[in-house]
């Protein structure tokens, strides 16, 4: 496998790992922008954008954005998050070019006024869709409670009325201020043709206009609310609680996964033997989220009503003790290997590979290999652990539970 | 494109099928047994899934912990299951490791330990299961459509009921494992860097001397079919349309299989287009093909809000039953490229590859090379599937909506 990286004359960075045995080519453009670049006047646009971007150009309509993608076999779509909007698609690599001509083009979007009421509704049918499933937006709640004003508790999808009151207007000049090339990358993983990559991107973004895309990073001071919103018609209760944790370009990154693999992975977790096999939860689970500047710890609890409040008061013990103690030196070889395990398998297919290079790079403007990635996991020892721990609270979080109760106590 | 694929039949009927993928540092493996939800006892719903639960509570000299922490020791990334016809288990690691992985698994359907003072636990995972079901409304709908379309035991859940659950003894567990836990019907399917003799052997070892028992088929019993509401107080209304296609194991079902994607692979899928594209009217809508051994339906799943729920039915179907009008070859066209593609990504991943044996097995009793059906899907034309189109044309439809208002639901409900 071989690193390549060029920077067009506009700024759009290209960054490849090319691996010539692959089957296949994952190209994905990153783009640094998502619901923490927004203001409450144009929640949920970004994510609104995505979906807008596959309506068509000035070359193509939607029908043949979405036919194109068909015709070349790809496996193709797009996410936002806080702080990415990710468009992908792996294609055979006889079609990096083809593939790479339909990205490039709908990164340069008509953004027109039918299609844009058209997909609002699609938009506003998503928003239910999360609405009337688990958590019921205990996620996005809880996120809110934790970074109260910071830009990071605002949610991805938006409301019903925010999404409602958005104008193309509104989106088209969030769209001029955020789709600059220097502040997207164009990643590659695969079996890639990265001159060919090179001279196509050239070709087709090099005349995009570049211009500044500033990023608000303010500190962020976690809340520590408590809260119970019923819902009459849920069967399980629901609790998130989130607590802080390394940001994306904190070295303890790699020890706080470890850690929450420990506290709260599927199988072998704290977790799982207090509350999973004994029945006592449906779900119990722990992980990390990295973000510029900050970072979090997601906890989860989906449990019978009748035991939500007595599972908190476990999973509340749990946690203090792990803040006293520590972990084993056994608990952390075993997590260890299943990180890396884990690692190693999801490496073998380019489109896995694809988002951790693409996103070390635009998190970061780092490249690792899977071998250095390994080697990061495996210096993880007791003390950083233990650091992290002490560094990042899990007591000391935001909580908020969704569920047939009109109340619950928060563990003392 | 396609690599070896070896298979061995063991005395005692337990089938080990393995593709050596030498460009990969993984192994997986899928292990099918032939105890599903079908042999529940009518009193006793959810048997086999609260077996399966109970297995994975410790086996041969390991008890629940050790077992956990040794899988986890190996780096397993693992999973079990119970559908109509198997519980299944399957796991994926470092191909070093696959070999202590089987000897676990191998444990696990011939020794389990099946404590009795677990059971309460045991129990009450399997309620957790059911309750969760309750809250995932997608989930809830098509567990309702799957059970009107096959009907009794084959469109059950393997959930079971919380009654049925109530009653379940150690003693049935122990029972239920002695029958079905056994070797004959057995599949075993391993995909990465394996080598072949090493592992029949090894497995051989591991596995045999193991004696079936004997088996027992159960009838069929005809489903109700026709429209179902499910009242539900929710922003959206869940809507499922099952129809009656052909199995896995039919000579015609690649042409069926390409209608469906016709239907709803890719973006540019008529239902995409129809229902979300051009209309907006929801967010997830698709069409899939599901196979049991002896039967086969297209199962369809939309979701949207109460006052669009009607108009989304009405394009669902009307997409349905245009379908016998035939297909374009432009459409064919970008069906087989997305095939050809999805084919070649499976050699991607060695999980994939074992599931996709196991189940290759099960329903024709051979295994598909890769090259085989990159030719079935060259082969396809659209005269062949218009062909099959018109005698087999999407009618009689099971519909099961959940949601605030029943919709109507009149041309071509059986």
């Amino acid at each position: 496998m071989e690193f390549r990286e060029r920077t067009l004359p506009n700024g759009l960075e290209i960054v490849a790992e090319c691996n010539p045995r692959a089957y296949t080519t994952g190209l994905a453009f990153f783009v640094k922008t998502g619901s923490r670049d927004e203001t409450d006047e144009i929640a949920g646009v970004s994510h609104f954008l995505e979906h807008m971007m596959f309506k068509g150009t000035p070359r193509r309509s939607a029908a043949d954005v979405n036919r194109e993608l068909d015709e070349i076999g790809s496996n193709s779509n797009a996410f936002t998050s806080e702080e990415q909007t990710v468009y992908y698609a792996t294609v055979l690599p006889e079609y990096q070019k083809a593939a790479l001509d339909l990205l490039a083009d709908i990164m340069r979007p008509s953004l027109r006024q039918d299609d844009f009421d058209t997909e609002k509704q699609v938009i506003i049918e998503e928003i239910h869709k999360y609405d009337d499933q688990p958590p019921f937006g205990a996620h996005e709640k809880c996120m809110a409670a934790f970074f109260q004003s910071h830009p990071l508790g605002n949610s991805v999808l938006g409301t019903v009325e925010s999404v409602t009151n958005l104008t193309s207007e509104a989106m088209r000049s969030y769209f001029q201020q955020r789709y600059s090339p220097g502040n997207m990358t164009l990643a590659a993983a695969g079996n890639v043709d990265f001159d060919a990559l090179v001279e196509c991107a050239n070709q087709w973004c090099g005349a995009w206009d570049s211009f500044d895309a500033p990023r608000a990073t303010p500190a962020a001071v976690g809340g520590t609310t408590f809260e119970a919103i019923t819902k009459e018609t849920a069967t399980q209760e629901y609790v998130v609680q989130v607590s802080s944790g390394p940001s994306a370009d904190d070295l303890d990154r790699y020890a706080c996964r470890v850690l929450c693999t420990i506290l709260g992975d599927d199988t072998g977790s704290r977790f799982y033997w207090e509350l999973i096999e004994s029945g006592l939860a449906e779900y119990a689970g722990a992980g990390p989220y990295e973000f510029q500047g900050t970072g979090i710890v997601m906890t989860y609890l989906c449990c019978e009503p009748g035991e939500a409040e007595r599972n908190l008061a476990r999973i509340h013990a749990i946690q203090s003790k792990l803040e006293q103690d520590g972990v084993t030196a056994d608990e952390l070889e075993i997590a260890k290997n299943k990180i890396c395990s884990h690692i190693v398998r999801q490496s073998e297919r380019p489109s896995n590979r694809l988002f951790v290079v693409g996103n070390g790079w635009i998190q970061r403007h780092e490249y690792q290999t899977i071998q250095e990635r390994l080697a990061a996991y495996q210096q993880v020892d007791l003390e950083s652990i233990h650091r992290v721990l002490e560094q990042y609270p899990l007591t000391r979080n935001a909580t908020v539970a969704v569920g047939p109760l009109t109340e619950i106590k928060a563990p003392q | 494109m396609s690599n070896v694929i070896h298979s061995h039949t063991y005395d005692n009927g337990l089938v080990l099928l393995a593709e050596s993928m030498d460009w990969v540092e993984s192994a997986a493996f899928a292990l099918l047994l032939p105890a599903g939800y079908i042999h529940d006892p009518t009193s006793h719903l959810g048997l086999a899934n609260f077996a399966c639960e109970m297995t994975q509570r410790g086996c041969g000299d390991r008890d629940s912990h050790r077992f956990v922490e040794d899988l986890d020791r190996l780096g397993v990334d693992r999973n079990a299951a119970v559908s109509a016809a198997h519980s299944s288990y399957g796991g994926a690691t470092l191909a070093t490791s696959l070999e202590g992985v089987l000897e676990i698994y191998a444990d696990l359907v011939r020794r389990p330990l099946l404590p009795a003072e677990q059971i309460e636990e045991g129990r009450q995972v399997c309620f957790q299961e059911l309750w969760s079901i309750e809250d995932d409304l997608a989930r809830k709908t098509m567990r309702g459509l799957k059970e009107r379309f096959y009907g009794n035991p084959w469109g059950r859940s393997s959930q079971g009921t919380a009654e049925c659950l109530q009653q379940i003894s150690p003693a049935d567990i122990q029972t239920f494992i002695a029958q079905y836990y056994q070797p004959e019907g057995a599949i075993l399917s391993v995909a990465g860097k394996v080598d072949w003799e090493r592992l029949r052997d090894h497995v051989g070892e591991l596995f045999t001397p193991w004696n079936p028992p004997g088996t027992v088929a159960l009838p069929d019993t005809l489903p109700p079919k026709g429209y179902l509401h499910v009242p539900y107080e929710s922003n959206q209304t869940q809507i499922g349309v099952a129809y009656t296609s052909v199995p896995y194991a039919d000579p015609n079902y690649f042409q069926a299989r390409a209608a469906v994607g016709i239907l709803s692979d890719g973006m540019s899928s008529r239902l995409f287009t129809e229902v979300r594209e051009n209309r907006g009217l929801c967010y997830t809508v698709y069409a899939s093909c599901h196979s049991l051994r002896h039967r086969g339906s297209v199962l369809c799943y939309a979701a949207t809000s109460t006052e669009r729920a009607q108009e989304t039915l009405d394009v669902m179907l009307s997409e349905l039953q245009k379908l016998k009008d035939g297909i374009r070859q432009d459409e064919l066209d970008r069906l087989k490229a997305r095939l050809k593609s999805s084919l070649i990504m499976q050699q991607e991943s060695s999980s994939a590859r074992s599931s996709s044996m196991a189940a290759d097995w099960y329903h024709l009793g051979r295994v598909m090379q890769m090259d085989e059906v990159g030719r079935i899907i060259d082969d396809l034309t659209c005269d062949s599937i218009n062909e099959y189109l018109a005698n087999h044309a999407p009618q009689a439809f099971t519909v099961v909506t959940l949601g605030e208002q029943p919709l109507e639901v009149s041309d071509g409900i059986s």
